[in-house]
């Protein structure tokens, strides 16, 4: 204790009133609870009454048939098999190309890269890259994949493009998980003697799974509702027939022919049954829709259920 | 034998103050342990970038014996157990001088051209707090083999078994090893951390505040494992409590300020500390 603090006496501090700055703080907190809940409330309801919507006017035309179904001239013949089917081989061929780059290129740059004019460059370009407007992608794929590579409209160029558009999701994801890693982990690992690609191959990639696989569902799930780069790559609206089968009876029993088929995807088919004046087709695109977000539901639900059993193995 | 004192001159080492200071100290160092040496600190000055936190630490560290670093929080002790088995090199910007030399074949650990990797095979961190990984419990004991390429499941198993043995934990794991280390208590992840470490045999194991995440019981048990694997395996350990230190050590270095203020046998230290800060640090007056 110093002089100074001797000189100043102890009655400067004003009297306070415990009681009512509680009352004050109960109030200003309910407050908040209410406005927020208030908010919430009215998100919810604008969200379940779109989906009711959609569920009165689609949920009766979805049976057997419109899942089996190729498109038709007349509504209620039509359904959406060759979309569905290229929705999710796109999403297949997407999740192949866009996981295993991002993560690479995530463990890279946090693991690996050493901080310099370069790095930080592309640092700053995958992360903004995460907000360019999907059609730009779309613009780029029918440049580059489509013209200059003479690939077409296929299967694999819209697995590619849509690769392109959550590959800086997935990286970003990849990077916050590596990074959220305890230090203890990391010094427990290399104290053991363990080399840096062992460090990060053992301990750091497991403990990141969880927030890859977040990552890679966030990025998943708006992959399989884009529509514009699709459209821009020229995907087809109108196809009655489905890409051949990747699995074959006969040896090598997988084959790979599905990857340069033309295709469809859902939000292009609802795009394309939308813009039809019938009104038979505007209940198919509801029914469309209804599906694509059930699709979407699944997928994020096994990512939980994948999540949740990864947790509770460690 | 007394302790060694280092003279406070050297507070403010100069180059000629120290090329002085360096061979009367490390002679009587030499004297001040019975038996063969595993390692020996000479000379050893650590920067954290401009901030040194070591200042030319020189002690001997003695074979199959315990060697206890104590001193107030920021002395450096901790410092200099990370230089053992490079954990600084974790990290950019810090910078070693000086040398500490690991025998038999009298290598410098500190030195540029030895990789971290090559010390830390060699020698075995425990850490402040419990660090298992989110992991089984076999795992975590296997996981020093496997980064070696010991993959054959007949041998990794029996060392694993060895490792928890030695660690006082397997009766209370055994029929569990496949279940999350993270399911184990305070204490007894600190003892899997410990038959992590012990699992490939280490020469050295190194052990920072083992024991300052745990309770009292728990405390006990890490105090007599480190007892008895003393003559299994050299180990120093750094510890905040001074009875700690005088309980399992067999040497004792008591640091100040980056410095090594007295170095000797733990009894000599505890009974006829002979600088006053020492005594002083050890009798509770400061620190």
């Amino acid at each position: 204790m110093t002089d100074r603090t001797l000189q100043i006496p102890a009655s400067t501090m004003p009297r306070i009133d415990e009681r009512s700055l509680v009352r004050k703080a109960k109030r200003s907190d309910s407050r908040f609870e209410i406005t927020g809940l208030a908010v919430l409330v009215l998100t919810m309801l604008v969200l379940l009454a779109l989906i009711l919507d959609f569920m009165a006017d689609g949920l009766p035309r979805i049976d057997f048939d419109f899942l089996i179904n190729f498109p038709s001239r007349r509504p209620a013949e039509a359904g959406i098999l060759s979309a569905w089917v290229g929705t999710t081989m796109v999403m297949v061929t997407t999740a192949f190309l866009a996981v295993p780059l991002g993560v690479a290129a995530g463990v890279y740059l946090e693991e690996y890269a050493t901080k310099n004019l370069i790095n930080d460059l592309i640092e700053i370009n995958v992360t903004n890259l995460a907000g360019v407007p999907s059609i730009i992608y779309g613009l780029l794929a029918l440049g580059l994949f489509v013209q200059t590579f003479g690939l077409g409209e296929i299967v694999l160029v819209a697995g590619m493009t849509l690769a392109l558009l959550i590959l800086p999701i997935i990286i970003v994801a990849t990077r916050e998980a590596l990074r959220s890693i305890p230090l203890e982990i990391r010094e427990a690992a290399y104290g053991l003697g363990a080399d840096k690609w062992q460090v990060i191959r053992l301990y750091l990639l497991p403990a990141a799974r969880p927030g890859i696989l977040t990552g890679a569902i966030v990025g998943m799930s708006r992959a399989i509702g884009e529509t514009a780069p699709l459209i821009t790559i020229g995907a087809l609206t109108f196809i009655a027939f489905l890409p051949p089968a990747p699995v074959q009876p006969e040896f090598p029993f997988i084959n790979f022919d599905w990857l340069f088929s033309p295709f469809t995807a859902m939000p292009i088919q609802m795009f394309n049954w939308i813009s039809r004046p019938q009104a038979g087709f505007h209940i198919n695109a509801a029914a469309t829709g209804l599906i694509l977000l059930a699709m979407t539901l699944l997928m994020n639900g096994f990512a939980i259920w994948l999540r949740y059993r990864i947790r509770s193995k460690q | 034998m007394d302790g060694v004192t280092v003279q406070d001159s050297a507070a403010i080492p100069t180059r000629e103050a120290g090329a002085v200071m360096s061979d009367p100290v490390s002679h009587d160092q030499k004297a001040a342990i019975d038996g063969p040496r595993r390692a020996e600190v000479r000379e050893l000055s650590f920067f954290y970038g401009d901030k040194q936190a070591l200042q030319r630490v020189s002690i001997p560290i003695a074979d199959h014996k315990v060697t206890a670093l104590i001193g107030p929080s920021g002395c450096g002790k901790t410092t200099l157990l990370r230089c053992f088995n490079r954990m600084h090199d974790l990290y950019p910007g810090n910078r070693y001088e000086g040398a500490i030399r690991l025998y038999p074949e009298d290598v410098n650990i500190v030195s540029r051209d030895i990789d971290p990797m090559f010390v830390r095979l060699r020698i075995g961190m425990v850490f402040q707090k419990p660090n298992p990984f989110p992991k089984s419990v076999f795992d975590n004991v296997a996981s020093g083999l496997w980064v070696r390429g010991v993959r054959q499941k007949s041998i990794v198993s029996e060392r694993v078994e060895w490792a928890l043995q030695r660690a006082a934990l397997w009766d209370e794991v055994k029929d569990r090893l496949h279940e999350s280390a993270y399911g184990l208590s305070g204490g007894q992840q600190q003892r899997l951390c410990i038959a992590r470490a012990l699992a490939p045999d280490p020469e050295m194991l190194l052990l920072d505040e083992p024991t300052s995440a745990l309770d009292p019981i728990a405390t006990a048990r890490i105090e007599e494992l480190v007892m008895e694997l003393a003559p299994m395996v050299t180990i120093v350990i750094v510890t905040h409590n001074m009875q700690q230190a005088a309980r399992v050590s067999d040497y004792t270095a008591f640091m100040y300020l980056g410095e090594i203020i007295e170095f000797g046998p733990t009894t000599t230290m505890f009974t006829a500390p002979s600088n006053p800060r020492t005594q002083d640090y050890i009798t509770g007056r400061f620190g």
